[in-house]
Order: structure tokens, then sequence, then C-alpha cells
């Protein structure tokens, strides 16, 4: 759901859209340093981008949309990647990826109802001697099952309440 | 134990992700936690992967005759590795542990590669400078510093040496076009391409994370080859480790001089950038990566001009592969020849090959070209994982083809896979046991042509998605032999009209799965082969 930008990140934005400015080809470099920052890449911060970076709004609508990494909408507070690619498939990933879907009663581009963590597929790690991989946040998890992934989850669920 | 509190044993642990991805970290927080219980001081090294990932966490001990392996080790393990002293691995008690694989260099996995451009990976300190340097690093830079920039060429094109991305060009002749493009002065790049997507490969991920010096003296060379001052590394944003580990190298080697504005005191300039990709498989695509570097969409370009002569920011630009490029040092340091001869035919030297998917021994066997597909799948790979058949093997990621059991002996060549409409590719092999449902793998490789698909041909963008309805109707039985002509006729038109490789080269991995598992699509197998009665 799109709401209205607060005042800190549109002062963040603005910092991350100065810092890049003068970087050749910096919009991809500016679009990772805003959702590395606040999650996402709101739709709100188009005008400024395209101002900063004298190109036109359709420019930095197209470069947003068109890469799977930027998101527009914010994210749960932790990211679980299911590799859906050929070596993890040949381990029995198709099945995972349903197992992983029915525990947390999401699916794929969803976020759980406490808003912890959000489900996306990947295609490949570069774990593929080690298949099923998953991608929690930057830490990779190869020869994976469902269970494994029971025991993350409630790490992090412990995590929050600590 | 006296003399372990004078020199502490060497132990070390990799930290490759795919070795992270098995619990590396705390294995090694439990050898250092359990050393400090005992009071025995230890160095712990947080060395590279060898490359056995199926005995990952791999943990080796130094020795006055080499390194001993124990391995996996999972923190369990530890406490019983201590029990038998194996700091001192050829006492009674640790010889006769479990885990212990003996000799590092002496397991036949190993044993048997030709490690060339892989040659430190697993021995050094990726992150140590002075580790590289003790292991031939930089030798190639320094002999390539004494030469001029078309002697650097003509060594690379002696070399034989083709681009290990996929698209196998000669590296040298491209550099050739590179280094005479463009009035005097103009400025030049070097953009490596580390947008390794295709399943089943992560040869350029090893080398990025664990000997990036390797790549950064190679895109060095490059750039006093062609004359060009600025690198960029595009890095697919799915490898988050082997960024660190990138940034932390370039710094290193920009304080030590071997990077900047006077490299190794040469009066020649080269910096390097490490830039994120996000997440686009199409911009793998030369022509793709170099309009998202330039902070476009990965739109595929028309070729000519090419990129070599206008290219990033429409400047001459070298663009290879993370291997490519990490295997020009040695190429510089021994000399064309020693490259040239390994190998076979037009391909020479080594090929860094993956093992992946369903199989017992995974990971990384860097050979000659010319070792067959069956050796690496069961002389290396140890057959399947689940134990079952192997009946398919994708070889050259998503893109590639399909291979039955009755092609295991072709011999890793980008000749004679040319001639089944086969790709060596980037060298990844996936294997799949016999409960692969080869209608759905067809189905797939349209899926993910239409997901990645960067829109801007028309066969490629539209017909992925009428690829995966068809299939669809072929999976559901409807007038399979009307769908299957549509299938046939719809992938030729995608081979012959597509702009890129992305189009032209998913039916590649269609038709060969129709061809040689017929019978998954509910016909009988008509194919050249029978790949069933072979097995049988």
């Amino acid at each position: 759901v799109a709401t209205a930008l607060s005042l800190q990140h549109l002062v963040k934005i603005g910092a991350h859209i100065a810092a890049h400015k003068t970087m050749p080809g910096g919009l991809l470099p500016l679009l990772h340093a805003i959702q590395d920052d606040i999650g996402y890449v709101p739709e709100e911060s188009y005008l400024p981008i395209s101002k900063g970076l004298a190109l036109s709004l359709a420019e930095v609508h197209g470069v947003v949309t068109f890469y799977h990494h930027f998101r527009t909408h914010p994210v749960g507070k932790h990211i679980l990647h299911i590799c859906r690619a050929e070596s993890c498939q040949a381990m029995g990933a198709v099945k995972l990826e349903s197992e992983i879907k029915a525990q947390l009663g999401i699916d794929f581009h969803e976020t759980t109802a406490d808003g912890k963590i959000t489900l996306e597929p990947i295609y490949c790690l570069g774990n593929c001697a080690c298949s099923p991989a998953i991608m929690l946040d930057d830490e990779v998890y190869g020869r994976v099952n469902v269970e494994m992934v029971n025991e993350l989850v409630a790490e992090l669920a412990s995590e929050v309440t600590a | 134990m006296s003399e372990i509190e004078v020199t502490p044993v060497k132990i070390f642990v990799p930290r490759d992700s795919s070795a992270l991805s098995l619990g590396a970290n705390r294995t090694a927080k439990a050898i250092q936690a359990e050393a400090d219980k005992r009071g025995i001081k230890i160095e712990l090294i947080r060395n590279g992967s060898r490359g056995l990932f199926w005995l990952e966490p791999f943990v080796e001990v130094a020795t006055d005759s080499g390194r001993v392996a124990f391995a996996p080790v999972q923190p369990k393990d530890v406490a019983s590795l201590f029990d038998a002293d194996f700091l001192d691995p050829f006492s009674i008690n640790a010889s006769k542990h479990a885990l212990n694989l003996g000799l590092t260099e002496e397991l036949t996995w190993l044993k048997k590669q030709q490690r060339l451009t892989f040659a430190r990976v697993g021995i050094t300190d990726p992150l140590s400078l002075e580790d590289y340097i003790e292991h031939y690093g930089y030798k190639g830079l320094a002999n390539a510093l004494k030469s001029t920039g078309a002697e650097i060429v003509k060594t690379v094109t002696d070399s034989g040496l083709r681009g290990r991305g996929g698209a196998a060009f000669p590296t040298g002749i491209k550099w050739n076009t590179v280094l005479g493009a463009g009035e005097k002065g103009v400025q030049k790049y070097v953009v490596c391409n580390a947008d390794e997507g295709d399943s089943g490969t992560y040869s350029d991920r090893m080398i990025m994370e664990n000997d990036p010096f390797v790549l950064i003296e190679g895109m060095t060379i490059a750039g006093i080859a062609v004359g060009a001052t600025i690198g960029y590394i595009y890095l697919r944003s799915e490898y988050p480790h082997a960024q660190k580990t990138l940034n932390e190298a370039i710094a290193k080697a920009e304080a030590a001089g071997y990077l900047g504005d006077d490299v190794c005191k040469s009066g020649k300039a080269f910096h390097l950038e490490v830039r994120r990709a996000a997440g686009a498989y199409i911009c793998g695509e030369e022509t793709s990566l170099i309009e998202s570097l330039e902070g476009k969409r990965g739109l595929v370009r028309f070729k000519p001009p090419l990129p070599a002569i206008e290219g990033l920011f429409g400047k001459p630009t070298v663009v290879n592969n993370v291997i490519s490029l990490a295997t020009i040092p040695i190429i510089l340091d021994k000399g064309a020849q020693y490259y040239a001869d390994y190998g076979m035919g037009r391909s020479r030297g080594t090929l860094p090959i993956q093992l992946a998917g369903n199989i017992k021994q995974g990971g990384l066997v860097e050979l000659a070209f010319g070792v067959t597909l069956r050796e690496l799948l069961y002389d290396f790979g140890g057959g399947s994982a689940t134990g079952k058949p192997i009946r398919a093997v994708q070889v050259g990621g998503p893109l590639g083809a399909f291979l039955p059991e009755s092609q295991f002996d072709i011999q890793l060549d980008y000749e004679e896979f040319t001639k089944i409409n086969g790709v060596v590719g980037h060298g990844g092999i996936v294997a799949f046991d016999d409960t692969v449902d080869m209608a759905k793998m067809a189905r797939y490789a349209f899926e993910f042509c239409a997901i990645e698909s960067c829109g801007k041909c028309t066969p490629c963008r539209v017909g992925a998605v009428r690829g995966v309805e068809v299939i669809d109707k072929i999976i559901a039985g409807k007038d399979l032999a009307k769908n299957i002509a549509l299938v046939r006729d719809l992938s030729d038109t995608m081979m012959s009209g597509s702009l890129c490789a992305m189009g032209g080269m998913t039916p590649f991995p269609v038709l060969s799965a129709l061809n040689h598992f017929a019978e998954d699509f509910g016909i009988e197998n008509k194919g050249i082969v029978d790949a069933k009665k072979v097995a049988a």
C-alpha cells in the first residue's frame, strides 16, 4: 500500500540523489542506495530523481520497473528468496517452494501478516552444488528442506521479541 | 603441546559462500571456541574453497608435509577432533578420526584436475595480497608492463583463449579491435561481465570470492593492453559476499599501488569499480549489460556497432567474462604456448566446469577441453545425489540443450557441442535423475524466457509467452500433433528472428527435450536415438 513519504525518507532520498548526480551511469547505483537505505524505491522518488539526474519521469519509471531487484512498495523486515532455477529444481525446489508458501501462508511477492517476512523468487544464487538453495536477507543456505526453513523462521520470531 | 604454544597451528576454514551456506562460519566459531576453552593457540585462516562442495565445511590443518583435510566438519564434530589431537593430523588418534581425509593434495578428485585459472583457489586467504604475491600473483602484470599493447594482445591471441562467458569468441581478437579503435587518447573501458546468471554455474562467484586479485590483475592487464584506464565489474546483485570481497580487494590493490593513477610506477593508470546489477538475466548479454551500466533499462542493442568500437558511453570497450579475465594473468606469466598446450581442436586451454543439480559430488572441476561428460558425471560427480539413474543433463545454463544418456560420451569442446545443437556455455552441468518431467522442463525454458526477455524483439517477447501456452496444451494432451508442430514452428521463428541469444537459444532446451524425451510429451519417441533403450 503506497503511503505518503515521511519527511525523513524524503531527506534521505535527497541526499542519495545529491551523491549520485555526477556519477557516470549513476541511476542504478542511486536506486540501490535508496533501496538499501529505506527498503524500497517509492514512486514518490521518481520526480526528484528525474530532476536531479536530468532524466524524464518515464525513463526513471522504466528503469525501476525493468529490474526484478527493485521494489516500489515497502516489504517485510526480512526477505526470503527461494531459488527456482534448474539446478534447484533437480533437487526438489518445486516441492520446497510450495511447502514454504503453505507454511508461511503467503505467495511470492507477499508479506506475512506480522510484517516479518516477504517471499520472493530468485533465479540462481550460484550455490548450485548445494541445491536446493534459499537466501534469507544476505545469507545463502544450501541443501535446504522445509524443517530448516521453519527453524530459521522461528529464530527470526525470537530475535524480534528479544 | 608445548610446541603448539610456540607456533600456533594453522587451521583453514573456507569463507566461500557455498561453504557458508553449509555452516562454515559456525564451524569456524566452534573451532576457535574449543581451542580457547582448551587453552590451545591456533591461527584460524578463512581461505577460499577447494570446490569439493559435498565435503564442505572443509577444514584443513597445516603440517610440514602439506595440509591435511577433515571434512565435512559440523560444530558437533569439533570437540571430537580436538579429543583426537587433530592439530597433529598424523598422530595415531587423528589418523583414525572418521573425518580425516589425508593430505588434501592427494585427494583423487583434486589430483586429477588441471587447475590453471583456479591455481590459487582454496589455497590462499582471498584477501591477503601478500598471499597472492607469494603464490605467483602479479607476475603476469609485471610481464605486461614490460610489453607493448600489441605484444600483450598477440600473447592472448596465441594462447587460443576464447570467451568463457558462453559465446566463445576469441579474446585476443576482441582486444585487438579495441586496441585499434578510436582516435589517440580516446577514453576506453574494460568491463567485466560478472552477471553470472546461468543456473548450474558458480565459477565466477568462486573466483571473485576466493581469488579476487586474479580478476583485478587480469582486468589491469586488459586495460594496459588496449589503453583503457577505467574498468567496471558488473556484478549480479545475488552475490553480496562477492561484492564485499571485491571491494576490499580493490581497496588493498589501490593502497599497494597495483591500481590507481600510476600502476606499479609504470606511469599508466587503471581504476576499477564494482557496479551492482539488479536481477535481470538479460544483462549478461554484453550490449544489454552496457545499457545497464549506463543507467538504463537493459535493452539489447543492435550490432553493429560492436561494443569493441562503440561500447560503454559510446567508447571502445572490452567486455569479457570473469573467467576469461581471470585466466589472463597465468597466460601472461607462463606464456601463450603453455596455455595453448592444453585442450583439443580449436578449444584451447582449460575450462572450469561446475557440477550441479542432482549430483552426488558437486563442485568445481578445472580440466583441459576434451574431457567427456560421462567422466565428469560419474568419475568426478559420482552419479546422482539421489542414487537414481541420471536421465538428463543440461549443459551451458538455461539456454543449453538437455542431453540424454546416449550423448554422455561427448567431449567438452565448443565445436563438438555445436554439432549436436548444444552449447558448452559457461561450463555449468546440471544433472537430473529419472524423476524429471522433461515436458515441465521445456515449459520452464519458455517461462524463464518470458520472465527475463528484455522485450525489444517480438520473437522473444511474444514467442516465449506463446511457448508456455502451447506447452500447457501439450501437457494437457490437447491436439498433440498440431501443437507439437506449432512448438517446432515457433522455435524456428525464435531461433531465426531473435535479436540475441535469449530468444535465439531458448528453443535449444525445448527442442532437445522434445527430440530426446518425446515420451514425456505424450508422444512416441521417434528421435534419432531412444535414450531409454540405450540405457537399458
